[in-house]
C-alpha cells in the first residue's frame, strides 16, 4: 500500500475525462468511506471518469460495469493509481 | 382494485402459512418481479409502530399460502438509510404483525452482478435460506456476460434461478426452489465464513474480493466495450448545456399536461358531484340530514376527489421518469445547485411532487439517507404551491386582476399565478438554507447515487404505481376529509338559527332572497361564526373581516375548501367554483358594516400570500406526523409556517396600503 498521507497523492478527482486507474486507497469519515466501498469501490478495482455535471460537480464514474455519480469532495477521498 | 386481507386465521384452511421476504438493488427488477408473481393481490402495508411502508403481495403455490413483502430497493443492510432500518426490521421480525421471513428471495440483475451480490453476501447472514432470482440475463448475454448458473449456484451454495418477469420465464421454478428450501438453513460459503473481521471497511472490502473470486470463476465476460446506448443518451441529456435546457422542458411540459389535460375529467368529475347532490336533495326530504348528506359529505368530499385526475397524472409521469432512469439524471444536473442551499440533488424528485400534493412528495423523501437533509426536505416540501392552491389562485385572480395586462401586453393574470408558484420556491430555499445553518446543521452528506442504464418504462409498473397511490388517496378522501367535511358543516350548521321569517313558518315558500338571508344569518351564529368573530381581532391588521376568516378556518382542512366556504358564506349559491360568475360578484359587491368594499385586490393578492406560505391540510400534518414519528418537529412546522403567512401576509396589506393600494 502506497504512502496514504501524501498531500500531492493522485486521487479519483484529479482524473482526465475519460481516464480510467486502479483504487488504492479509500478514505474520509467513516459514513462516506463505508458508503463508497459498498457501491464497489474498494482498493484494487478499476474506475473510469465518465463525465462531470454542469457546474463541474458531482462526477460521474464507471466502477464494475455500471455508473455511479459522487461528489467531487468524495472523489478526493479515492487514491489512485494511474 | 382487489385487495387481500391480512392474516386471517381460517383453521379449515390446509395451505401453510410462510413470508416470503424480496430483497434486492433498487433498478434490479424486483418490482417488476414482485408485481408478475403476486399480480393485483397486493397492496400497500402500514405496520402500525413503525414508519413502515411497504408493498405486501398474496400467492399461493403447491401446498403453501404465502406473504411476500417486497422490500425497499438496497444496495446494503447497514441501515444507514430509513430503507435500510426498515429492511433489517422486517428480515429480523421486529416489525408488529410479521413473522422472521421463512425464505429469501435475492433478485440479482445479471448485467451488473458483482454490485449485486454485495447485499446478497449481507443477506446470508441473516440464517434465513435463500434463493437467487436472475434478472436481465438476456440483456447480459446481449453484451456479452455469460454466465455458469451451476458454477455460480455451487460457489453461492445457493439455489439460483433464471427469470424473466415480463414472460413469466422462471417463476414456477422459482416456487419450486424454494419449497426445496423451506425450513433448511442457509450454508455461509467457506471463503466467507473465513473472513476476520478487524474494521468495517475491511469486512466490506473482504467481502468484495469474495465476489470478484466467484465472478471471475463463473461469469465468462467478454463484455463488449463499445458505447452503450445509455451512454449515448447520457451525452444528449446530461450534456452540460443542453442537459439542463431539456430538464427543464420535461418539467414544463409535465406541468402544462397536468393542468391542461385534467381539466376535462376535473370538470366531468366537479359536475358529477353536483349533480349527485342535487339529485340527493330532490329525492329526499328536506331537512338537516339532507343538508348533512349534501352540504356535507357530497360537497366536501366530493371537493376533494375532483383532484384525482392530477393526482393520477402527476404518478404516471414520476413513475416513468423514475422507470426510465431518468430521474436519477435529473438529481446528477440539480446536485450543485441545490447543495449551495444545503440540500441533496435527491431532494428534487420529492420537492418536484410537491407541486401537485405535498404527500406523496414528503413520502419521497425516504430516499434521502441523512436524517438532517430529509428532515430539512420533508419541511419545505409543503411550499411548493400544490394543486389545491390552485382553485384559490384562480378565484382570486379571475375575480380582481383578470384582463389587465402589464407593460401593455402582458397578461397581469398569469404573472400573478407565476409569482404564487415563485414566491413558494423562493421561501422554500431561503428556510432550506436557514434551517441547514442552524437546527440542522451537518457535514454535507454523501452524494452517492447510481445512474441506471436507461431502460422503456414497464407499462404495468408505471400503472401499478398510478393505481396504488390513487387509491390511498381516495381511501383519505372517505376517512379523513369525510369527518373534517362532518365537523365542519356541524360548526357551520349549529346552534340552530330560529326562523327569521316567523310569518312564513313553511320554510318552502321563502323567496331565494329568502332562503339566502336566512342561510347567512344562520353562519354568523354558528360555532364557526362565532369562531370567525373571536379571531378578528387577529386577522384585522391583514384586511380580513370575520366572514373571511370562517372561510380561513374551514380552509385549515383543506385549502381547497375556501372556495366552496365563500360560496356559503356570501349568500346562497352552493355549487360554487372558482369560475361560478355569482361568487366572483358576491365578493365584488361584499360590504363591510360602513359600507366600504369588504375586498379590495389588496386583500385578493394578500390572501394569496397567505395561502402559498400556510400549512392549510390536515392530510399533510398527518403525513408529516408520520414520517418523521415527532409531534415537535410536525408542531415546529406547522408554527413556522404559519407565522410566515402571517408575517408576509401583514406585510403585503400594510405595505400595499402605505404604498397607497387598497
Amino acid at each position: 500500500m502506497p504512502n496514504l498521507h501524501q498531500s500531492n497523492k493522485n486521487t479519483l478527482a484529479k482524473l482526465a475525462i475519460g481516464e480510467s486507474a486502479i483504487v488504492t486507497s479509500v478514505e474520509g469519515n467513516s459514513s462516506i468511506s463505508k458508503r463508497l466501498m459498498e457501491m464497489g469501490i474498494v482498493p484494487g478495482v478499476s474506475v473510469k471518469l465518465v463525465k462531470s455535471a454542469p457546474l463541474g460537480c458531482p462526477l460521474q464514474i464507471s466502477v464494475r460495469g455500471y455508473h455511479l455519480a459522487i461528489r467531487r469532495s468524495e472523489a478526493e477521498n479515492i487514491g489512485i493509481n494511474k | 382494485m382487489k385487495v387481500s386481507e391480512g392474516i386471517e386465521s381460517s383453521e379449515n384452511n390446509p395451505q401453510k402459512k410462510i413470508v416470503i421476504a424480496l430483497a434486492g438493488n433498487p433498478n434490479a427488477g424486483k418490482t417488476t418481479l414482485f408485481n408478475a408473481v403476486t399480480g393485483l393481490r397486493q397492496k400497500v402495508a402500514n405496520y402500525p409502530g413503525v414508519t413502515v411502508e411497504s408493498k405486501e403481495g398474496h400467492l399461493s403455490f403447491g401446498e403453501y399460502k404465502a406473504r411476500l413483502i417486497d422490500l425497499p430497493g438496497l444496495y446494503s443492510l447497514e441501515a444507514a438509510s430509513l430503507d435500510e432500518q426498515i429492511a433489517r426490521d422486517v428480515l429480523t421480525g421486529k416489525v408488529e404483525n410479521l413473522t422472521t421471513p421463512d425464505v429469501i428471495i435475492s433478485v440479482l440483475d445479471a448485467t451488473n452482478l458483482e454490485r449485486n451480490l454485495y447485499l446478497f453476501t449481507q443477506l446470508l447472514e441473516y440464517k434465513i435460506p435463500i434463493v437467487v432470482a436472475l434478472t436481465m440475463v438476456d440483456v447480459a448475454e446481449s453484451r456479452g456476460i455469460k454466465i455458469d448458473f451451476e458454477k455460480l449456484s455451487a460457489l453461492l451454495n445457493t439455489p439460483i434461478v433464471a427469470v424473466t418477469a415480463s414472460s413469466g420465464r422462471g417463476i414456477e421454478e422459482l416456487q419450486d426452489q424454494i419449497q426445496n428450501i423451506l425450513g433448511t438453513t442457509p450454508n455461509i460459503p467457506t471463503r466467507l465464513q473465513e473472513i476476520e473481521t478487524t474494521s468495517e471497511n475491511s469486512l466490506i472490502f473482504a467481502r468484495y474480493n469474495f465476489i470478484s473470486e466467484v465472478v471471475q470463476e463463473a461469469v465468462n465476460n467478454q463484455e463488449i466495450h463499445e458505447i452503450t446506448t445509455s451512454e449515448k443518451i447520457d451525452r444528449v441529456l446530461t450534456h452540460k448545456f443542453f442537459g439542463l435546457i431539456i430538464l427543464v422542458a420535461i418539467l414544463l411540459l409535465v406541468f402544462q399536461t397536468i393542468f391542461s389535460w385534467a381539466t376535462v375529467p376535473m370538470d366531468l368529475l366537479e359536475h358529477g358531484f353536483g349533480a349527485i347532490g342535487d339529485f340527493a336533495r330532490v329525492q329526499m326530504p328536506e331537512g338537516l340530514l339532507t343538508d348533512l348528506i349534501v352540504d356535507g359529505i357530497i360537497a366536501g368530499v366530493g371537493g376533494v376527489l375532483v383532484f384525482l385526475p392530477q393526482i393520477l397524472l402527476l404518478f404516471f409521469f414520476i413513475s416513468i421518469l423514475e422507470d426510465t432512469g431518468y430521474m436519477a439524471r435529473a438529481a446528477f444536473l440539480l446536485d450543485r445547485m441545490m447543495s449551495k442551499v444545503g440540500l441533496h440533488g435527491k431532494a428534487f424528485l420529492p420537492l418536484m411532487s410537491s407541486f401537485a400534493c405535498a404527500i406523496p412528495g414528503i413520502m419521497a423523501a425516504r430516499t434521502i439517507e441523512n436524517p438532517k437533509d430529509r428532515l430539512a426536505t420533508i419541511l419545505i416540501a409543503p411550499f411548493m404551491s400544490c394543486s389545491a392552491r390552485l382553485p384559490v389562485y384562480a378565484l382570486m385572480i379571475a375575480t380582481f386582476f383578470a384582463g389587465k395586462t402589464v407593460f401593455g401586453f402582458v397578461s397581469l393574470s398569469a404573472v400573478l399565478m407565476l409569482g404564487m408558484y415563485a414566491l413558494g420556491i423562493v421561501t422554500a430555499i431561503i428556510v432550506a438554507f436557514i434551517l441547514k445553518k442552524t437546527l440542522l446543521k451537518s457535514p454535507p452528506p454523501p452524494f452517492v447515487m447510481e445512474l441506471p442504464s436507461y431502460r422503456l418504462p414497464n407499462i404495468r409498473n408505471v400503472l401499478q404505481n398510478m393505481f396504488t397511490r390513487a387509491w390511498m388517496f381516495v381511501k383519505r378522501a372517505g376517512t379523513v376529509i369525510l369527518a373534517i367535511s362532518i365537523i365542519l358543516w356541524g360548526l357551520m350548521t349549529f346552534p340552530r338559527v330560529t326562523n327569521v321569517y316567523v310569518n312564513t313558518p313553511n320554510a318552502s315558500e321563502l323567496s331565494e332572497e329568502q332562503k339566502s338571508f336566512q342561510q347567512s344569518e344562520q353562519l354568523k351564529n354558528s360555532y364557526a361564526g362565532k369562531i370567525g368573530h373571536i379571531i378578528e381581532p387577529v386577522i384585522k391588521p391583514l384586511g380580513f373581516d370575520w366572514k373571511i376568516g370562517v372561510a380561513l378556518i374551514a380552509s385549515f382542512a383543506a385549502r381547497e375548501v375556501l372556495v366552496s366556504t365563500l360560496g356559503i358564506i356570501y349568500n346562497g349559491d352552493k355549487e360554487a367554483n372558482e369560475e361560478s360568475e355569482t361568487l366572483k360578484t358576491a365578493i365584488l359587491e361584499a360590504k363591510n358594516d360602513d359600507g366600504t368594499p369588504t375586498w379590495t385586490p389588496l386583500t385578493a393578492l394578500t390572501l394569496m400570500v397567505f395561502f402559498v406560505l400556510a400549512i392549510q391540510c390536515i392530510s399533510t400534518i398527518a403525513v408529516v406526523r408520520r414520517e418523521t414519528n415527532s409531534w415537535a418537529w410536525t408542531l415546529f412546522m406547522v408554527g413556522y409556517m404559519t407565522g410566515l403567512a402571517y408575517i408576509a401576509a401583514l406585510i403585503t396589506y400594510q405595505g400595499g396600503k402605505l404604498l397607497g393600494f387598497g
